[in-house]
C-alpha cells in the first residue's frame, strides 16, 4: 500500500507547513537529530542545521496525494530526509535518569553492559522508552520487575507496530511497564526484521503478556519464542496473513450514497 | 451406537472418534449427566469436555469457555475469544485523527466515554497540547466519565442478578441505569457510541437544562443505589453464590496485570485517578473504595461503593459548571482555541439533524473565503500530529484502559492500540475457576465484568 507513508521518523522531518503546532520539546526529532556540542557555536545555527539536514539520506520524495495518477495537486519535488538513529541526550529529566541509572546498575551487577542490552534511550513527551536488543529482552524485563529500585510489577501488554520502510527493523513490539511501588511508567521497545520475525517471549517474566503476545502474533506475525501456546486469538485458526501489518489491505467495497459511489476507506484520497 | 437422548444431530463418525458429542440447550443437567454416565464408553472418573458459549446468556456476549469437567468440578477452563473482532484498530489507521474517536468508542461498548478519553489524551500528548485543553472541557469530560462509570457498573451488576436467577436485581439496576443513560443521551444525543470526546476538548457544550437534569439525577440516584444495596448486600442467596468465589489475591493480580475493582478488592487502593491524575481528577474530592476479600462479593462491594463516589464527583462537576455559568464558546470554550486543531464549527440542532450552526455556515458561505478554505481543509484533510508515540492510561470501570498511539506525522494515526482491561482480565479465569464448581463460573465471569467488544476490538 502506497499510503502507509514513511516511518514516523520520516514524517518528523517533513519540511512543508505543519498543520499542528510542534510539541514544546522537539520530540522525536530530538531522538534523531545530531546533537552538536555547544563548543562549536561559531557559525549561524539555523544555517548549520540546514546543512546537516541536507547531508542526511533522502527517504521519501513527493508531498502528498495520489502518486500513480496524473494528479497535479501534490508538490512532487519535496525530499524528506531522515537523521540517523540516535537516542536522547542526558539528562532525560523527571524520574527518567534515576530509572536509567538503576537499570544500568542492575545490569552491571549481572555482568551485562548497559549498551550491550539497550540500543538507545528516548525521552519524549514525558515518556521514557528503552530500545532493548531483542536477545536481551527477558533479562532486561526481569531486572525491571525484580530490582528494588525499579520494581515494575505490572506489564500492561504488548502493542505491535509495523514499519515496512524501517529496513531491518520492520516489526516493533512495544511493552508498557507500570511500577505501583514507585508510581512510574516506562516503555520497552524491541525490533525484529520481517525476514526473521522472532522476539523472545516475556510470559516467563510477566504472565500477563500471554494473551497480548498471542494477539501480536495474530495481527503482526511476530513469533514470540518460548511462548507456551502461540496460537491465533482474534482471527480464526486457519486465517492466512496478519491483518494489522501495513502490507495487509484493509479491504472494503464502494458504497453508493445518493447516486454517487463512495470508494472503500483504503481507496479514498488522503493527505498523509 | 445407541441413540443418546442428547446426542447432537449429525454427530457423525468423525466426532465419534473424538468422543461422544452432546448438544445441551436448556435441558435438565441431571438428565445429561445421567445419560453420560450410562454411555458404554464412559468409565468412572472420566472427564467430559463441555463447550460453553459463544452463544450463552451468562457469558456477557460472545465469550466461549471450553470446560473440562469431572462431574460438576471444573478441572480446566480455557476462554476462547475473537468472536467479536471487528478490526477497530486497523480501521482507525484509515481515518483522520478526529474520525478515530468514532471507531474507538465502539470498542468496549459499555464504557464508550472512557475509550474516547484514553485515545484523545494520547493524541493530545502527541500534539503537545495537554495543558491547553479548556477547563470547561475537562470538567465535562470528568462529568461524562463518572456518568459512564455508573452505567457501566450497573451494566455489570444488574445482569449478574439475572444470571443468578434474581430478576429484581436486574430490573432495579436497569431502572437506575436508564436514568443515567437518559442523561448521556441528553448531552450527546446517543445512549452509546457517543463520539463526544474529541482531541482538544469535547464535541459540544452541555445543552440547556442539562445541569438541572444532572442535579435531579444526583438527588434521585442515591436512594436508588441504597435500595439496590438493601436488596443485594446482605442477601443470603447472593452472598452464598458470591462470597469466597473466584478468589484472586494480590500476588496473582500483579502477575496477571489485573487492575480496577478486581485489584481493589484485594486491599490495594490503586486508582489512576488518584495516583496518576488526568483531566483534573486531583482537584476532586472522592475516596477509593477498597475491600480485602479477593472474591466476587468483594468486587461487587467495590463497584457499588464506586458508584456512590461517582455521584459525589458528579455533584462537584455540576457545581463547577454552574459557577462558570454559560459564557458561550468565545469566553468559555469546550474545545481547544487553536484554529489548526479545534473543530471550526459549533454544532447545533437544525431541521435536518445535528450539524454546523447556521451562523457558521453563513460566515463561511457568505462572508469569508478564507474561513471556508480553513473549514474545508480541517474537515476533509484533518490536522497533522507530530511523529512519535504516546501511551495514555485512564482508570476505566474495569481497570487500566491504555491507548498506545503512534503517529508518522500525518493526518491519520499510524497505529492505535487499545490496551483493554477486559482482554487482560479474562486471562485470570483459569486461575480463579479451576477446581471450583461449574455453577461458580457464572459469578466468577460476572465479577470480571468483561465486555467482548473491548476484548476483541
Amino acid at each position: 500500500m502506497s499510503e502507509s507513508g514513511g516511518t514516523p521518523k520520516a514524517g518528523a522531518e517533513e519540511t512543508h507547513g505543519a498543520q499542528a503546532p510542534q510539541a514544546p520539546v522537539p520530540s522525536q526529532a530530538s531522538s534523531r537529530a545530531p546533537v552538536t556540542p555547544a563548543a562549536e557555536d561559531d557559525g549561524n545555527l539555523p544555517a548549520r542545521l540546514g546543512e546537516e539536514r541536507l547531508n542526511e539520506p533522502v527517504v521519501r520524495r513527493g508531498m502528498f496525494g495520489i502518486q500513480d495518477t496524473p494528479d497535479t495537486s501534490g508538490y512532487g519535488l519535496l525530499r524528506v530526509r531522515r537523521a540517523p538513529l540516535i537516542g536522547s541526550p542526558r539528562p532525560y529529566g523527571s524520574y527518567f535518569d534515576e530509572v536509567a541509572d538503576a537499570l544500568g546498575a542492575a545490569l552491571e551487577a549481572a555482568g551485562v553492559g548497559f549498551s550491550d542490552a539497550i540500543e538507545h534511550v528516548v525521552a519524549d513527551r514525558g515518556e521514557l522508552t528503552f530500545h532493548v536488543r531483542r536477545e536481551r529482552l527477558p533479562e532486561v524485563a526481569a531486572k525491571f520487575r525484580d530490582d528494588p529500585a525499579l520494581r515494575f510489577e505490572l506489564c500492561t501488554g504488548v502493542s505491535g507496530v509495523h514499519y515496512p520502510d524501517d529496513t531491518g527493523r520492520e516489526l516493533h513490539a512495544v511493552y508498557h511497564l507500570l511500577s505501583i511501588t514507585h508510581n512510574r511508567r516506562v516503555r520497552l521497545e524491541v525490533t525484529a526484521p520481517d525476514a526473521d520475525p522472532h522476539i523472545p517471549s516475556l510470559v516467563g517474566v510477566y504472565p500477563a503478556d500471554n494473551w497480548h503476545e498471542r494477539e501480536t502474533w495474530d495481527l503482526f506475525g511476530i513469533i514470540f519464542d518460548g511462548h507456551p501456546g502461540l496460537t491465533r486469538i482474534e482471527m480464526p485458526d486457519d486465517w492466512k496473513g496478519h491483518p494489522q501489518r501495513k502490507d495487509y489491505p484493509l479491504g472494503g467495497i464502494p458504497v453508493e450514497y445518493r447516486g454517487a459511489k463512495i470508494p472503500a476507506p483504503d481507496e479514498r484520497r488522503h493527505y498523509s | 451406537m445407541t441413540q443418546m437422548p442428547h446426542a447432537a444431530a449429525g454427530a457423525g463418525d468423525a466426532e465419534a472418534a473424538e468422543g461422544r458429542v452432546y448438544t445441551v440447550s436448556g435441558e435438565d443437567w441431571d438428565e445429561v449427566v445421567a445419560a453420560a454416565l450410562q454411555a458404554e464408553d464412559f468409565q468412572s472418573g472420566e472427564r467430559i469436555v463441555i463447550n460453553m458459549g459463544p452463544q450463552h446468556p451468562s457469558t456477557h456476549g460472545v465469550l466461549r469457555l471450553i470446560l473440562t469437567l469431572e462431574g460438576e468440578t471444573v478441572v480446566e477452563v480455557r476462554p476462547a475469544v475473537g468472536y467479536l473482532h471487528t478490526g477497530i484498530e486497523k480501521n482507525m489507521e484509515y481515518r483522520t485523527w478526529t474520525q478515530g474517536v468514532t471507531f474507538c468508542t465502539r470498542a468496549d461498548y459499555l464504557m464508550p466515554i472512557f475509550n474516547e478519553t484514553a485515545y484523545c489524551l494520547a493524541v493530545e500528548r502527541l500534539l503537545g497540547i495537554e495543558d491547553k485543553i479548556p477547563e470547561r472541557a475537562q470538567i465535562i469530560r470528568v462529568l461524562m466519565m463518572e456518568l459512564n462509570r455508573i452505567t457501566s457498573h450497573l451494566g455489570g451488576i444488574a445482569p449478574l442478578g439475572l444470571e443468578l436467577g434474581a430478576t429484581t436485581i436486574y430490573t432495579q439496576g436497569a431502572r437506575l441505569r436508564e436514568r443515567a443513560l437518559d442523561l448521556l443521551e441528553l448531552i450527546t444525543g446517543l445512549r452509546m457510541n457517543h463520539a463526544f470526546i474529541r482531541p482538544g476538548g469535547v464535541a459540544q457544550d452541555l445543552p440547556p437544562g442539562a445541569l438541572e437534569a444532572i442535579r435531579a439525577f444526583g438527588e434521585t440516584a442515591p436512594p436508588l443505589v441504597h435500595e439496590l444495596r438493601t436488596l443485594i448486600d446482605a442477601n443470603p442467596i447472593f452472598i452464598g453464590r458470591n462470597k469466597g468465589i473466584a478468589y484472586l489475591d494480590l500476588a496473582a493480580c500483579m502477575a496477571l496485570g489485573v487492575t480496577g475493582p478486581m485489584l481493589r478488592c484485594t486491599g490495594l487502593p490503586w486508582d489512576l485517578r488518584k495516583s496518576q491524575p488526568y483531566c483534573g481528577y486531583e482537584t476532586y474530592e472522592f475516596d477509593v473504595p477498597v475491600v480485602d476479600t479477593c472474591d466476587a462479593y468483594g468486587r461487587y462491594l467495590v463497584r457499588m461503593a464506586e458508584m456512590e463516589q461517582s455521584l459525589r464527583i458528579l455533584g462537584q462537576c455540576v457545581d463547577r459548571l454552574a459557577a462558570r455559568g454559560s459564557a458561550g464558546p468565545d469566553k468559555d470554550p469546550v474545545i481547544i482555541r487553536d484554529a489548526k486543531i479545534g473543530w471550526p464549527a459549533q454544532l447545533s440542532l437544525g431541521p435536518d439533524g445535528l450539524g454546523p450552526s447556521p451562523e457558521h455556515i453563513k460566515h463561511i458561505m457568505g462572508q469569508s473565503m478564507e474561513a471556508l478554505i480553513h473549514h474545508f481543509k480541517l474537515i476533509t484533510e484533518g490536522f497533522r500530529v507530530p511523529a512519535g508515540q504516546a501511551y495514555a492510561a485512564i482508570e476505566s470501570p474495569r481497570g487500566e484502559l491504555g491507548a498506545h498511539v503512534v503517529s508518522d506525522g500525518g493526518t491519520r494515526p499510524y497505529r492505535v492500540h487499545l490496551r483493554d482491561p477486559s482482554f487482560n482480565h479474562l486471562q485470570s479465569v483459569a486461575a480463579m475457576c479451576e477446581g471450583g464448581q461449574v455453577a461458580d463460573l457464572i459469578p466468577a465471569i460476572a465479577s470480571i465484568d468483561p465486555v467482548m467488544g473491548g476484548v476483541d476490538r
